[in-house]
């Protein structure tokens, strides 16, 4: 197992009011994601833990490019991998601030 | 990478097959809409204290989720394997998540269990501790039934339901289940390994389903509904159940035993699940496997046995 760990500055806080979602689940080439609404509202946490190792590089830009895209600021990711491709990973990220968006 | 944010949020509705649904979204389908309150939720980070010895990844529901909901606005307790992680199977903290449910269960006496399995049994990383909660889950299950609480199983995942869930799932007050809702303990690969292909062959998928699958359970009274792989067909099977089953008295394990002693009697000589429904006197019983939902449902509510007084 490998554990990353990405912080980042945002341009501005994620949209929404809710606290706390989950989706995906650890499997074969897929991922679970938990985020919560528990930082400050101009940064970004992104915790991984891989079973596959060797692969921080790619993490680091698939992290990069979601900041760059979604601005999620005051969201903290955790996110339990399987071994997912970089495509399924955008993914679930994109689904998991989409989920935050809710009012409740 | 193009990426179009409207196309990703899951649509609640939009999934309707319960067998390809995620334990969350079952719960969803199943419960009214917006009522159900997890308990021990992923941000608890309970996660099992055995994979990282393995090295293996965790999930932070440790591959199920319990809570409380309403179903018809009367108020439920329901719990959700996820089968796709580890294969649903029990570990140390999973199966301690669905104990403490049960025991809820039993203090309040009054409210129904509802438990989605989806498992192939027991987590072999964590063996001892797995099995030790089985145990623990059963004695709950008897407990919470003793003390009036109905359990209800409902069984149509992916990873059917095998090895200590199919023990488990006998111990209930009743169960609903899809034609993909496979009920047994030992499962196909296991029955091959142990007494041969010529015992049981794992890689005939047509043998594994009418010999494990929903119907043969429907057919046999190991489960009182057979339902169509739907999120509402489950729910309204649910519901239905719920009104149905009866108390819990030594009367009701003695009327159990009797019932399983007939079929035993009945249909022990019979080498394949199609000499079964054959003497239970249904023509063209071969034709079975291959019978939409709601012509199997119409023929098993003539030929079929539900036993209220039994289980």
């Amino acid at each position: 197992m490998e554990n990353l760990s990405l912080h980042h500055p945002t341009r501005q806080s994620a949209v929404g009011a809710k606290k706390m979602a989950i989706v995906g689940v650890v499997a074969s080439g897929n991922l679970e994601v938990l985020v919560e609404r528990v930082l400050p509202d101009h940064e970004c946490l992104v915790e991984i833990r891989t079973a596959a190792e060797g692969f921080g590089e790619v993490w680091k830009a698939v992290v990069a490019d979601f900041i760059e895209r979604y601005s999620p600021g005051g969201l903290k990711f955790s996110i339990n991998d399987g071994g997912a491709r970089p495509d399924a990973v955008s993914l679930r990220l994109a689904q998991a601030v989409r989920l935050m968006e809710e009012e409740q | 990478m193009s990426i179009a944010p409207t196309h990703m949020a899951t649509v609640p509705g939009t999934v309707t097959s319960w067998y390809e649904a995620s334990a969350r979204t079952r719960i969803r389908l199943l419960l009214d809409p917006g009522s159900f309150m997890e308990f021990i939720g992923p941000e608890k980070r309970e996660v099992s204290p055995h994979l990282k010895v393995f090295d293996l990844p965790e999930q932070f529901d440790d591959g199920i989720v319990v809570g409380r909901g309403t179903l018809g606005g009367s108020k439920v307790l329901i719990a959700a394997q996820e089968g796709r992680f580890m294969g649903g199977a029990f570990g140390e903290v999973h199966g301690a998540k669905l104990t403490g449910l049960l025991r809820a269960a039993r203090d309040i006496g009054s409210v129904p269990v509802l438990i989605l399995f989806d498992t192939g049994g027991v987590r072999l990383q964590e063996a001892n501790a797995g099995e030790l909660a089985i145990a623990e889950i059963m004695r709950a299950v008897i407990e919470a039934r003793e003390a009036g609480a109905k359990v209800i199983g409902l069984i149509g995942g992916r990873a059917g339901c095998y090895g200590g869930g199919g023990l488990i799932a006998g111990c209930c007050s009743g169960l609903v289940v899809s034609e993909q809702g496979r009920i047994a303990v030992s499962g196909p690969e296991v029955i091959e390994t142990n007494r041969g292909v010529e015992e049981f062959d794992s890689r005939d998928r047509a043998l594994v389903w009418r010999t494990m699958g929903g119907k043969h359970r429907r057919l046999l009274g190991g489960a009182e509904v057979f339902v169509d792989d739907t999120g509402q067909a489950f729910r309204d099977a649910a519901l239905m159940l719920l009104g149905q089953v009866g108390g819990f008295e030594l009367s009701t394990l003695t009327n159990e035993q009797a019932r399983l002693e007939a079929r035993l009697r009945d249909f022990g000589g019979c080498a394949d699940a199609v000499d079964i429904w054959t003497a239970q006197g249904i023509a063209d019983a071969a034709t079975i496997p291959a019978l939409p939902a709601d012509q199997f449902i119409a023929l098993a509510d003539r030929f079929g046995r539900i036993s209220h007084d039994a289980r």
